[in-house]
């Protein structure tokens, strides 16, 4: 099991790493939304810098779905599907390597957005282990929840357009969670935003278990 | 209000009509839900008083409060359908789950239109962030995303597949958003039924209890006919299907045309 997961994230991994589509297109994407946003909220009142959060992870919710479109689209050509599942691979397995791929992207994504908003709107990155920690667990939860919802999608013609319908309002929880863990860590009361950390850890376990789960079924059907 | 069926050209049976989506008791229970509805009007517009503070606008309560239950009990029936399907796999807990998603979107959307209706007068906005509304609002997405997923075409069991997985993370999901909503926004208020203590004058209670019970049924009435609707649907396309099959064999058994060899054939 561990190795068949080491076989599939390091897959992954490797495709990006020659491929560079995370880098190269999702990556700027990401920090494009943060400019957008600063359009939007006028950033000479203040505003911004109170709103840091939420915006970071409204960020990495729209650039979650585009990782796990291009997760699962990988997948999609060549018949790559059929591959996978006949090359005798535990599904557990497959779903867990898959998941670990796009949770080792959206953290090196979420690094750079990081500096990005404490370029951009001068946020005060206080409390880092806060910081780290709802990330870690928050990207966890984004990534399971990603995964399964992009092994379901992945069959359909119209997944592009019902991937964000089905998988948004799942994460609503972390997105809250991960925001108030954010706002209390850049506003340097951390006591506040510890607790939210324990919902997003729930969020990833549930995930991570019903992920494991569901996959094989969800893999054999095409 | 019942709806018939009807195959064009179905060959091989002597009736076209699959059958209807009502029975005798279920048109008896339609009758019961009809009354039902003329009394809660009746005591909810007339005989109960308008309420001390809230004035008239309590009453949309005898609507909104049977509509959130009919609600929990839609979404029941889909994470029921939809777990029980994982481990029998038969039609009927699929079509349980869809009939569930649909009548509890329905339910959802008359819930928070009554519910934005009464706010306007009773908090002065049609919309608060507070933690139910907020987790109703996610919860009415998320049925509209599920029953996307269950119109588009494909097979019948790689589509109940799908749909029973998305309806049990839908369900697990709720107690989730629920929760963090709830730790997100506290400035909710609490639950006014489930005390029961006498802040409810008699007759507001009843017309509310009635309106429960009405609800109830209504919801009983549209499952039975939905789940129904859904089953005759499933025969149609069998029916379909093996009428394509029929035509198809027919095509094969009959000679070829003279003059034209048998393997270039051409389908008409």
């Amino acid at each position: 099991m561990w190795r068949e997961f080491r076989l599939i994230a390091g897959k992954d991994l490797r495709i990006e790493a020659r491929s560079r589509v995370v880098t190269n297109q999702i990556l700027p994407f990401a920090l494009l939304i943060l400019v957008l946003f600063a359009f939007a909220i006028d950033p000479d009142r203040g505003l911004l810098a109170r709103v840091t959060g939420g915006l970071f992870w409204i960020a990495v919710l729209l650039a979650t779905v585009l990782a796990v479109q291009r997760s699962f689209g990988l997948e999609a050509a060549d018949g790559n599907r059929d591959g996978l599942r006949l090359a005798g691979l535990e599904p557990g397995a497959v779903f867990l390597g898959k998941a670990a791929a796009i949770f080792v992207q959206l953290m090196a994504l979420e690094a750079v957005l990081l500096l990005g908003v404490a370029v951009l709107y001068t946020a005060d990155l206080g409390e880092p282990l806060l910081l780290l920690t709802t990330s870690v667990a928050a990207t966890a939860g984004l990534a399971t929840a990603g995964s399964l919802y992009g092994v379901l999608a992945a069959g359909l013609r119209v997944r592009e357009t019902l991937l964000p319908l089905l998988l948004l309002p799942v994460v609503a929880p972390v997105l809250i969670g991960a925001t108030q863990g954010f706002e209390s860590a850049l506003a340097r009361t951390p006591g506040e935003g510890w607790p939210w950390t324990g919902l997003l850890v729930v969020f990833a376990a549930i995930y991570t278990v019903f992920g494991i789960l569901a996959f094989g079924p969800l893999l054999e059907e095409a | 209000m019942s709806q018939t069926a009807v195959v064009d050209g179905a060959p091989g049976s002597g009736e076209d009509a699959l059958g209807h989506t009502g029975s005798v008791a279920t048109r008896w229970l339609g009758v019961v839900v009809l009354i039902g509805a003329v009394a809660l009007l009746a005591f909810g517009l007339v005989f109960s008083d308008p309420d001390v503070i809230q004035g008239d606008a309590v009453r949309l309560m005898y609507v909104h409060v049977p509509s959130a239950i009919c609600m929990y009990l839609g979404v029941g029936a889909l994470g029921l359908g939809s777990a029980v399907w994982l481990k029998r796999q038969t039609e009927f807990w699929d079509l349980l789950a869809l009939a569930g998603a649909e009548i509890g979107a329905l339910f959802t959307a008359l819930t928070l239109l009554t519910g934005m209706l009464w706010g306007r007068p009773t908090w002065g906005v049609f919309w608060v962030w507070d933690a139910r509304l907020t987790s109703t609002a996610l919860l009415q997405v998320m049925l509209i995303g599920y029953l996307a997923l269950r119109k588009l075409p494909g097979d019948a069991t790689v589509r109940a597949r799908r749909a029973s997985i998305t309806g049990l993370v839908i369900v697990l999901d709720l107690p989730l958003i629920h929760y963090s909503v709830e730790w997100w926004r506290t400035l909710h208020q609490g639950a006014t039924i489930s005390r029961l203590d006498p802040q409810i004058d008699g007759l507001m209670l009843f017309s509310l209890m009635l309106g429960i019970v009405v609800g109830a049924l209504t919801f009983v009435w549209l499952m039975i006919h939905r789940f129904r609707l859904a089953h005759l649907e499933e025969q149609v396309e069998d029916r379909g299907l093996d009428a394509a099959l029929d035509a198809r064999r027919a095509e094969a058994d009959r000679p070829p045309p003279a003059g034209d060899t048998p393997l270039v054939r051409t389908s008409p």
